[in-house]
């Protein structure tokens, strides 16, 4: 088994006096696709956002490719390569397609603000290169046809894809997809899990994602952890998790004092 | 390249406008003009923070009593502020603040820039509503300076006889330098993240924008124009007291931007004309006037009463503003698209 990318290391997570994440831990090895399960607010969004950075854990620690992460601001863990899309679509609603994508690539633009305003080379430089690497992106999702369309305008499931292709743009290693196929008709994501083992293999990605549709989850995770008022209750293959007494009671109720 | 040549030669054809209007045209006209021109360079930086980045802020008032300030103290000469300070002698430092026009101009423009730098740390730990809140009490308090520090300001007697150096030749082509900046930053990386930060505030984040900074540097350089407006509109009116950067201002500035579509530079430009021209244009409503054979009488401010009911059908007819947030080309492409699908 390849080394972890990310490390969750003891992570207790408390709001006032809700405890939303209770010392959680699990590691995710490079290469895999890992999946976050549980019924809702079992503390799979905080752990993302514990992760990125949105939150600081109020105890325990996030490892990521061997650096301790904890604490780092949102924008500075998306510089170390952990890129991620949101549980409901987020994406820049005055903007085109295209535009949503150039905006992944803010980081890797090295012209400064004079450069800019007096359009000196390295502006049209790289403008020119990231607006041959977002077509690039597009094309590879399928969307290179809706490039200068409102990204609002698109179908639920292209804004989806949007969503990934411009987190995609900031060259993660690791990707964080918040419940991809959500709201998702079964054609739909079937396409969507094809694009991500696709992208998988093309860009070296590590894909930790949560996702309530349990096909999905299965033909897409080598491992679970199933998560229940914040507590890891499983981890293992997405197959033996749906079986586990456990995970069973955490969705349909313990019927075992009934 | 084409692309280049063609901006290049319609740079060139404003700036002949601008030096021929400047030669030619009467005073009056000439005044309208300048007038455009300061209120352009004004909208168009104040769109920037506001439209752009998103930021509802109101303190252009303060920044321009700035840029005013400092101009007009760098033009102005040292006998002269001798004469012209009744209520206290003026600072040594005044005194020695001398320097030709483009430097003082640039000068106001730096000063303005250096206190939105020390501002941008408390104003932006906060959003929305609670921004404006904290933006229109900085511009407040620089009313309230200004009137408090005669040593500097000459308090409310305000400083007189300002060198009237500024002309439409360079009001018209700094408003053009103006236009040109901002659209440069709007298409860039900059102006991307700026766009970002106004549409999903957290999404920008998860993208690697650093927001407080993207902020910051719309902040700035909202404040370095204005500030150069403000200096332009001192040596315009050759005369500046601390009421006329009341809060009106701000207003005006409003106006114009939510007019031209927030977040569009060439709908701004547009709605300047047509609200700092309106204002001349309507003016034959003031006046004595024969409506079905019956003399209506002289109504002094008639002509407000009509452009806020203007205001209002454009406001009610584009909810967005003239051009939406597209820039007039784009504006006009997409029109021309929507016209072939019909």
């Amino acid at each position: 088994m390849s080394a972890a990318l990310l490390e969750v290391r003891n992570v207790t997570m408390k709001f006032g006096g809700v405890t939303a994440i209770d010392n959680l831990s699990f590691k995710v090895p490079e290469g895999s696709t890992y999946g976050l399960i549980g019924p809702n607010g079992a503390g799979k969004t905080t752990i993302f956002n514990n992760i990125t950075g949105n939150y600081i854990p109020t105890e325990g620690s996030i490892i990521f490719d061997g650096e301790d992460i904890t604490g780092t601001r949102p924008n500075k863990v998306v510089a170390k390569g952990i890129a991620r899309t949101f549980q409901n679509i987020r994406l820049f609603k005055s903007m085109s397609v295209l535009q949503n994508v150039l905006i992944g690539f803010h980081d890797q633009i090295h012209y400064n603000y004079f450069e800019a305003i007096f359009r000196l080379p390295r502006y049209h430089g790289y403008e020119r290169r990231i607006k041959v690497e977002a077509m690039g992106i597009l094309e590879e999702f399928g969307l290179a046809e809706y490039a200068d369309n409102e990204a609002t305008a698109l179908s639920y499931g292209n804004q989806r894809k949007v969503e990934i292709a411009r987190a995609l743009a900031t060259k993660p290693k690791l990707l964080l997809l918040d419940e991809p196929a959500a709201g998702m008709n079964p054609i739909e994501t079937e396409d969507l899990s094809n694009i991500i083992r696709k992208i998988k293999e093309d860009y070296d990605l590590t894909v930790l994602l949560i996702e309530h549709d349990m096909k999905f989850v299965n033909a897409m995770c080598d491992t679970v952890t199933v998560l229940d008022y914040g507590e890891k209750i499983f981890e293992g293959r997405p197959a033996d998790a749906i079986v586990d007494p456990k995970v069973v009671a955490a969705y349909l109720g313990d019927f075992t004092h009934a | 390249m084409k692309n280049a040549i063609i901006k290049m030669l319609l740079i060139l054809l404003t700036l002949g406008i601008i030096s021929w209007a400047n030669q030619t045209l009467d005073s009056y006209t000439l005044s309208i003009l300048n007038n455009i021109g300061i209120f352009a360079i004004l909208a168009l930086s104040y769109n920037l923070i506001n439209g752009v980045t998103g930021q509802f802020s109101l303190e252009p008032n303060g920044f321009v009593a700035i840029g005013a300030y400092v101009t007009a103290l760098f033009l102005i000469p040292a006998a002269d502020k001798i004469d012209m300070f009744a209520l206290v002698d003026p600072a040594p430092i005044v005194l020695e603040m001398q320097a030709r026009f483009l430097p003082a101009i640039f000068a106001g423009g730096v000063a303005a820039t250096l206190v939105a730098l020390f501002l941008s740390f408390p104003v932006f730990r906060v959003r929305g509503d609670y921004l404006a809140i904290v933006t229109l009490g900085f511009g407040f308090i620089i009313r309230i300076f200004a009137l408090n520090t005669p040593a500097y300001t000459n308090g409310a007697m305000g400083l007189n006889d300002i060198p009237a150096n500024a002309n439409f030749l360079w009001i018209g082509s700094l408003a053009l330098f103006t236009l040109i900046v901002m659209l440069h930053i709007v298409y860039s990386k900059y102006g991307r993240a700026m766009k970002a930060v106004r549409d999903d505030e957290d999404a920008a984040t998860a993208m690697g924008i650093n927001t407080f900074k993207i902020k910051t540097v719309a902040f700035m350089t909202s404040a370095f124009f204005e500030g150069v407006g403000g200096g332009l509109l001192a040596s315009f009116l050759t005369t500046i007291t601390p009421d006329q950067f009341s809060f009106l201002l701000t207003f005006q500035l409003l106006i114009i931007i939510v007019l031209g579509g927030l977040g569009s530079m060439t709908g701004a430009l547009v709605a300047t004309v047509l609200v700092m021209g309106s204002m001349e244009w309507l003016r034959f409503l003031d006046e004595d006037m024969v409506l079905f054979g019956m003399h209506t009488g002289e109504h002094p401010g008639m002509r407000m009463v009509v452009f806020a009911i203007l205001l209002i059908i454009m406001m009610l007819f584009a909810r967005k503003g003239l051009f939406g947030d597209r820039e007039l080309p784009e504006f006009i492409k997409a029109k021309l698209k929507r016209k072939d699908e019909v």
